[in-house]
C-alpha cells in the first residue's frame, strides 16, 4: 500500500513538471503580451521599465528556471492584466466552477441512473428505446448550443431564468456560494443542466449496460427467489453493483467536466476560472493561463487518485497493491 | 516478444503469404457472401442508421457543390446588400428572392452561409478523423508487435494523453498556433491519434498471437508486410467505428473551438463561427442567426452518430451472430 502511494506520489509530481515544461515554452510563443500591455503612447523608455518589471527580458530559460523555483513555493506568477498573483486570481474564481461542476454532477447521476436503471430493466418497452435514442440526442448536442438555446427559450422567450452571471451568493465557511439564496439556484439552473446533459447520456448507457448484466446474475435471481420485493431487489441489489462503473466514469469526468465548464461558463458569463481562462487567452495573460493548466492537472491527479481509492472501497476484489500503476 | 528474424521480403512466397492471408476485405467480388455485402444488407436492416447514411450522403453532396447550388457566394461583398440586413427567415427582397433562413447583420443569406459552413466543418472533420487514425493506428500497430518498452513508453505517453479532456488540450494548442484552418485540423489529429492507437494495439495484441500472424512471420515476410497486411486487415472493424463516431465528435470539437474564437479565421467561418456571431443579437429575438447553423449542426452530428451506433452494434465481436 505505502510502496504503492509512494509511485503514485512520484508519478504525479512527474506529471506535473512535465505539464509545466511543456505549457510554459508553448505559451512563450504566443503573441509578444507587450503590444497589449502597454499603451501605444507610451515611450521607449516606459516599454523597457514595463519589460523588465514583467521579467519579460530575461531569456527563456531563465524566466523558466524562475518559475519552477517559484512553483515550489506556491507562487505561480503575478497576472499581466489584473497586476494580482495568478494563483490568487484561479482561487478566487474555483469555487463557482466546482460549484457549477458539482451541481451538474448531481444532475447527470441522479437522473442518469435512474433512466439507465428504467431502460435496463425494460429494454423493449416504449420508455426505454426513448430514452436510449434521447440519449443519442444528448451525445450528440454540442454543449455551447444547447446552452444558446436554454437561453433563448428561458431567458429570452418565456423571461423565466436570468441569461447569465451568478447571481446572489452568501458566504459559508468562507467560501461564497450561490446554493442557498433563490436569485443564485435560478441563475444556476441553465448553466448546470447545460453542462450534465453529456454526462447524463453517458450514465445511462452505463447504468443500462449494467442492469442488464447485473439482473440476470445468481445472486439477483436469488433474492427474487427469497420473497424480496422488486423495489428492494432493485435499489439494492441491482443499484449497488451498477454503481462500480459509473463512479469510476464519473470520477474521471468530474475532471473533463471542469474543462468543459470552459465552454458552458463563456455562454451563461459565470464568473468560474473557465471564462478566466478564455479571457487570460485573449489578453495574452500567459502567467494566469499556466497557472490555471497546472491547477487543472493538479485536480486531474487528485481525481484520478480519489478515484482509485473509492474504486477499492466499492469493489473489494480490486487491492491497490496490486494495481499496477 | 521479439521481432521477427528476418526483414528480407520473401518475393518467391509471396503466393504461399497471399493463401495465408485473411480473406476478410479482400478485393473479392461482391457476392450475397462476401462480409462487406451482409454488412451492407445488415445495415440497411435499421432504418435509424439508413436515415442517417441517407442524410450524410445528401450533405457531403451538397457541401461538395456547394458553389454550384447555394444562390449567394456568401463572402463575396459584392453580392451582398447590407439593406438586407437581420431580414427575418422567410423575408423578400428585390433583389435577392427570397431568403429562407433570413438573413446576418451584413445582409448575408443564412441558408447560403450555413452550406459554406458545412463545408469547412466536414472538411475539418474528416480530414482530421483520417490523418489521426493513419497516426494512431501506425503507432499502436507498432506497439503491439514489438512489446517491451516501445510498447510501454508509446502506451504511457497515450496515458497521459488520454487523461487530459480533449476540449482542453485542443483549445491550448489553439491559443499556442493562433486561428486557421490549417492549424484547427493540426490540433484535432494531437487531440484524437491517441484513441485510435490505444484500440488497434488493444486488436493487434489479441490477433498477434494467432497462427496466421506465426505463419507470416515463419514464412520469412517483411516486418513492414505483415504489419500493414495481414495484422492491419483484422484490426479494422473496431478502428471503422472509432472513425465514423470521432468525424461527429471532431465536427462538434472543431464548431466549440471556433465558438470560443480560437478555432476557423473569421473569413472562412465554420458552423461554430456562425453560431458564435448570432448570439449577441439573440438576446433581442434574431434567434436565426445561431438556431440555423446550430440545427445543421445537431443534424450533422446525430446522423454520423446514428451510423455509428448500427456500425459499432454490427462490428462488435461479441454480438456477431
Amino acid at each position: 500500500m505505502l510502496v504503492y502511494f509512494i509511485r503514485r506520489l512520484g508519478q504525479a509530481a512527474l506529471v506535473l513538471v512535465v505539464m509545466a515544461l511543456l505549457v510554459f515554452v508553448g505559451i512563450y510563443a504566443i503573441g509578444n503580451p507587450v503590444d497589449v500591455l502597454i499603451s501605444p503612447e507610451a515611450d521607449l523608455a516606459e516599454q523597457q521599465a514595463t519589460i523588465e518589471r514583467l521579467g519579460l527580458d530575461k531569456p527563456l530559460w531563465e524566466q523558466l528556471w524562475l518559475f519552477l523555483v517559484n512553483a515550489l513555493g506556491g507562487d505561480l506568477g503575478r497576472s499581466f492584466v489584473h497586476g494580482e498573483p495568478a494563483l490568487q486570481l484561479i482561487l478566487e474564481r474555483l469555487p463557482a466552477t466546482l460549484e457549477l461542476a458539482l451541481v451538474a454532477l448531481v444532475i447527470a447521476v441522479t437522473a442518469g441512473v435512474f433512466l439507465g436503471l428504467w431502460a435496463g430493466l425494460k429494454p423493449d418497452s416504449l420508455t426505454g428505446r426513448s430514452i436510449m435514442t434521447g440519449s443519442i440526442l444528448g451525445f450528440s448536442l454540442p454543449n455551447f448550443w444547447l446552452g444558446l438555446m436554454l437561453i433563448l427559450v428561458f431567458a429570452v422567450s418565456l423571461q423565466w431564468l436570468p441569461a447569465g452571471g451568478r447571481g446572489d451568493t452568501v458566504s459559508l465557511l468562507g467560501i461564497r456560494t450561490s446554493l442557498f439564496t433563490l436569485d443564485g439556484l435560478s441563475h444556476l439552473i441553465l448553466p448546470a443542466v447545460t453542462l450534465a446533459l453529456y454526462k447524463t447520456s453517458l450514465v445511462i448507457r452505463l447504468a443500462r449496460a449494467g442492469t442488464r448484466e447485473v439482473a440476470l446474475q445468481d445472486y439477483v435471481k436469488f433474492a427474487r427467489a427469497k420473497g424480496l420485493s422488486s423495489s428492494r431487489v432493485i435499489y439494492v441489489h441491482v443499484l449497488k453493483n451498477i454503481m462500480i462503473p459509473v463512479v469510476t466514469v464519473i470520477g474521471l469526468e468530474l475532471g473533463s467536466m471542469i474543462a468543459f465548464a470552459v465552454v458552458t461558463e463563456t455562454v451563461f458569463a459565470w464568473p468560474g476560472i473557465g471564462k478566466l481562462l478564455i479571457d487570460s487567452i485573449v489578453n495574452l495573460d500567459r502567467p494566469v493561463v499556466v497557472a490555471y493548466l497546472m491547477m487543472t492537472v493538479f485536480i486531474f491527479i487528485l481525481i484520478n487518485f480519489a478515484v482509485d481509492l473509492l474504486y477499492s472501497l466499492l469493489d473489494p476484489r480490486v487491492r491497490l497493491s496490486e494495481a499496477k500503476a | 516478444m521479439s521481432a521477427p528474424a528476418s526483414d528480407t521480403p520473401g518475393q518467391g512466397l509471396s503466393a504461399a503469404a497471399a493463401a495465408g492471408e485473411p480473406e476478410a476485405l479482400h478485393a473479392a467480388p461482391l457476392t450475397a457472401r462476401s462480409p462487406l455485402a451482409r454488412l451492407a444488407r445488415d445495415f440497411c436492416a435499421s432504418w435509424p442508421a439508413l436515415i442517417g447514411l441517407v442524410v450524410i450522403l445528401v450533405i457531403a453532396v451538397v457541401a461538395v457543390f456547394a458553389p454550384w447550388i447555394v444562390p449567394q457566394d456568401p463572402y463575396d461583398l459584392a453580392q451582398l446588400d447590407i439593406m438586407d440586413g437581420t431580414l427575418p427567415p422567410g423575408a423578400e427582397s428585390y433583389a435577392f428572392g427570397t431568403y429562407w433562413l433570413g438573413t446576418d447583420v451584413q445582409g448575408r443569406d443564412m441558408l447560403s452561409a450555413i452550406v459554406y459552413g458545412l463545408r469547412i466543418s466536414l472538411l475539418v472533420g474528416s480530414v482530421s478523423v483520417a490523418c489521426a487514425l493513419v497516426v494512431g493506428s501506425a503507432v499502436g500497430l507498432v506497439a503491439a508487435f514489438f512489446g517491451g518498452s516501445v510498447d510501454s513508453v508509446l502506451m504511457r505517453i497515450v496515458d497521459i494523453q488520454l487523461s487530459f479532456p480533449a476540449i482542453l488540450v485542443a483549445l491550448i494548442l489553439l491559443a499556442i498556433f493562433g486561428n486557421g484552418v490549417d492549424k484547427v485540423i493540426v490540433a484535432l489529429i494531437i487531440v484524437q491519434w491517441a484513441y485510435y492507437a490505444r484500440a488497434v494495439r488493444g486488436s493487434a495484441l489479441v490477433e498477434r498471437r494467432k497462427e496466421y500472424i506465426d505463419a507470416a512471420v515463419c514464412l520469412g515476410l517483411g516486418t513492414r508486410r505483415v504489419l500493414f497486411r495481414h495484422l492491419l486487415p483484422n484490426c479494422l472493424p473496431p478502428l471503422i467505428v472509432i472513425a465514423t463516431v470521432q468525424v461527429a465528435h471532431a465536427i462538434a470539437l472543431e464548431a466549440t473551438l471556433s465558438f470560443l474564437g480560437v478555432g476557423v479565421p473569421i473569413t472562412e467561418p465554420s458552423l461554430g463561427l456562425l453560431i458564435s456571431n448570432g448570439f449577441e443579437y439573440m438576446m433581442s429575438g434574431r434567434y436565426w442567426i445561431s438556431f440555423f447553423p446550430g440545427v445543421a449542426l445537431v443534424v450533422v452530428i446525430v446522423a454520423i452518430n446514428l451510423v455509428g451506433d448500427r456500425l459499432r452494434d454490427l462490428l462488435n465481436p461479441r454480438l456477431q451472430r
